[in-house]
């Protein structure tokens, strides 16, 4: 294992070639925020959409340039960021290809006990963010806690069914308390779809401190990731602090999934394929996986977002049903491939 | 186990007849019997008005005052019977389907029955905006069609593993969650609540309608059970072994997944999908009986256990909602795959 990420860093180019790569990823995630503002129920002119930007005007285009698509694009780029970070990060510390915090429970955490908040009146669109932690946070912990549980350790499959069970009962009991109350399951249908229109700068707000936090927290452990990867021991004998960086690992990742739970609703498969997509361009190396997974998950939010504004127009299709169509093939590509069916 | 061996006994009738019949099971199989009945009068006997059991029975021989009559014989008893019919089914299929795949998750809940179903039934009520039967033929064929995908894609050069199937399922089922999402926010509030609660799979107001297709078309799967029973015991040694006793392997395998998939096809037709039945019922008839294989009997009745107490959780754990019984069944059927997972892990079985 070890000798093989040698060679593929080496095999991958230099430092050079890896910023050159990071350049070209967001000139694709500002391509795809200029198609994000510009495509759509009415379509503006690339042209168009640079001068609302720059300069202050009043027309109708300009208006709904600014009043809708630039929060909304704006949110993508935070959601996408972190759920590519957060999958990144998941994929390493539990070593795990198909960590996925869709498929790990987390999701269904953060929207169980947001709805369970809502219908005890305890939370407001503001403060129902902490619900989301609290919940991302216990779901991850019981998952973890499963798939670990005897000798053979957290393989992938074990990881993927104990969240399949914990999500499960999770929905069951959403289902249980939204149906008590037809506002409250309106409410949640609505925001149990995953997506970026309609949700407003409010929702951005709210929480793009605790994506920034989490996102520099997962930074700062990069160095760390990267001796995890060569297993406990190693990464021990390297003078990694591997408690510490399982700790903070999972306090960045339920920061970010919380969040952007909260702020978007759940994204299933995208924490999942932008990492594997990002270590396929840059090699290994986690501080340069973690970097490319938010520039290139803001970037292929972005572009779900739009696909899903064009095929049914003048209706939408969500960014979350969006991605679980583009990341479904990808998941069972990875499943059929011998060496994960096998783990 | 030995005691297990010691205690079987065999039955013969005639020269030509004859059966081993363990004593745990038969017992096992009268408890569950006599605890599909207790739960049948407690739920015929509460509600909004209560009678007493002694009444319930009386009103179910046909003797007893009118109005308890009709509220026990008219009102109530066809849901407690849907419960009963539904639960056997699915007890039945699961066990089938965790024989066939020689898994304990091998069951139509893990291959994406339940949402193909569900996606199937929202495109009818939603899109075609169709209801009663086109909606059960819709859910039907969703079901069906997700089955046959994930077998299909988990099929590969040397058949399929069953964690390969399990893993697409599990995405299979990801991507149709989404998709069933996605159809519920656009559907009108109305639709989408009614729809809510046919997913969820409910018994709430049943009538004899919904019992007669139901309990017909039991009638033709049941006997069918019989032979499935023994073909399955020599199917579970293996195929070469099952071969050489005499079975046509391909054939039994493509009829007892007929019967499965047929099974759990009336039962989400009669009332939606109620997860986690066909998972659950047919492991705890195992752990109780402590056979090798998997009682098909046993299961049966542990799934009508199962269907009637969740039903009752639902109806009475709430006051004044009556919640849809999946809710129950989803909530415990999850809880109770961790602790399979978890217990089977701290074996340290494989996987």
């Amino acid at each position: 294992m070890a000798a093989g990420t040698v060679t593929e860093v080496r095999a991958r180019g230099g430092r050079f070639t890896r910023s050159a790569g990071l350049a070209i990823a967001f000139g694709l995630l500002a391509f795809a925020a200029l198609l994000s503002l510009g495509v759509g129920a009415r379509s503006i002119p690339l042209g168009e959409v640079v001068d609302a930007l720059v300069q202050e005007g009043s027309s109708q285009n300009e208006a709904i340039i600014r009043n809708l698509r630039v929060p909304r694009t704006l949110l993508g780029i935070a959601v996408g960021g972190a759920i590519g970070v957060a999958g990144a990060l998941m994929q390493a510390l539990t070593r795990n290809p198909l960590a996925d915090p869709g498929l790990l429970g987390v999701n269904a955490g953060a929207s169980a006990a947001v709805v369970i908040a809502l219908s005890l009146g305890l939370a407001g669109a503001t403060s129902s963010v902490w619900f989301a932690f609290l919940g991302a946070a216990a779901a991850s912990v019981a998952v973890y806690a499963i798939g670990t549980a005897g000798r053979g350790g957290a393989t992938p499959v074990r990881l993927a069914l104990a969240g399949t069970a914990i999500a499960a009962a999770l929905t069951a009991l959403i289902y249980g308390v939204a149906m008590t109350d037809q506002k409250l399951l309106q409410q949640y249908n609505f925001w149990s779809v995953g997506a970026l229109g309609g949700r407003g700068r409010s929702q951005l707000e709210a929480v793009i401190w605790f994506i920034a936090i989490g996102m520099l927290l997962a930074l700062a452990l990069a160095r760390s990731l990267n001796a995890l990867a060569m297993g406990d021991d190693s990464a021990r004998a390297l003078g990694a602090k591997v408690g510490r960086t399982r700790i903070g690992g999972a306090i960045s990742v339920t920061l970010l999934c919380g969040a952007a739970t909260a702020a978007a609703g759940p994204m299933y498969f995208l924490g999942l394929t932008v990492p594997h997509a990002a270590r396929a361009l840059c090699g290994p190396d986690q501080r340069w996986v973690l970097a490319y997974s938010a520039v290139l998950g803001a970037a292929l939010i972005l572009v779900a977002d739009v696909i899903g504004r064009v095929v049914v127009r003048p209706s939408e299709l969500p960014a979350g049903v969006m991605m679980a169509v583009i990341g479904t093939p990808l998941f069972i590509a990875l499943v059929r491939r011998k060496r994960i069916a096998q783990l | 186990m030995s005691a297990g061996v010691l205690s079987v006994r065999v039955l013969r009738v005639g020269e030509s007849v004859s059966l081993r019949v363990r004593r745990r099971p038969v017992v096992v199989g009268f408890v569950l019997v006599a605890v599909a009945l207790g739960l049948s009068v407690y739920s015929l006997g509460t509600g909004e008005f209560s009678i007493p059991p002694g009444t319930v029975v009386s009103a179910l021989l046909g003797g007893s005052d009118p109005a308890s009559a009709f509220i026990v014989r008219d009102l109530r008893l066809p849901r407690v019977l849907c419960a009963i019919f539904v639960g056997v089914a699915l007890g039945l299929s699961g066990a089938v389907f965790q024989s066939l795949t020689r898994n304990p998750l091998g069951s139509p809940d893990i291959v994406g029955f339940p949402q193909g179903a569900s996606v199937g039934a929202l495109i009818v009520i939603t899109m075609l905006s169709g209801s009663g039967l086109a909606v059960s033929l819709g859910a039907m064929c969703g079901g069906a069609l997700t089955a046959l995908a994930v077998y299909l894609l988990s099929f590969k050069r040397g058949g399929t593993s069953g964690y390969r199937l399990i893993l697409i399922g599990i995405a299979i089922s990801f991507l149709l969650v989404s998709v069933t999402d996605f159809l519920l926010a656009r559907a009108r509030i109305e639709d989408a609540q009614e729809a809510t609660r046919w997913l969820l799979g409910s018994l709430n107001g049943r009538n004899w309608d919904d019992v007669r297709p139901l309990a017909i078309s039991l009638l033709v799967f049941l006997p069918l059970a019989i032979p499935a029973g023994r073909a399955l015991r020599a199917l579970e040694l293996g195929d070469d072994a099952a071969h050489a006793l005499g079975l046509r392997v391909e054939r039994s395998r493509l009829a007892l997944i007929a019967l499965a998939v047929g099974l759990v096809s009336v039962t989400t037709v009669a009332v939606g999908p109620i997860g986690f039945i066909a998972l659950t019922a047919p492991q705890i008839a195992r752990r109780i009986t402590g056979t090798a294989g998997l009682p098909l009997v046993c299961s049966a009745l542990m799934g009508a256990v199962l269907v009637l107490a969740a039903d009752l959780a639902a109806q009475r754990l709430v006051p004044d909602r009556a919640l849809p019984v999946g809710v129950m069944s989803g909530l415990f059927g999850g809880l109770y795959l961790a602790w399979l997972l978890s217990t089977e892990w701290r074996k340290g079985r494989r996987g």
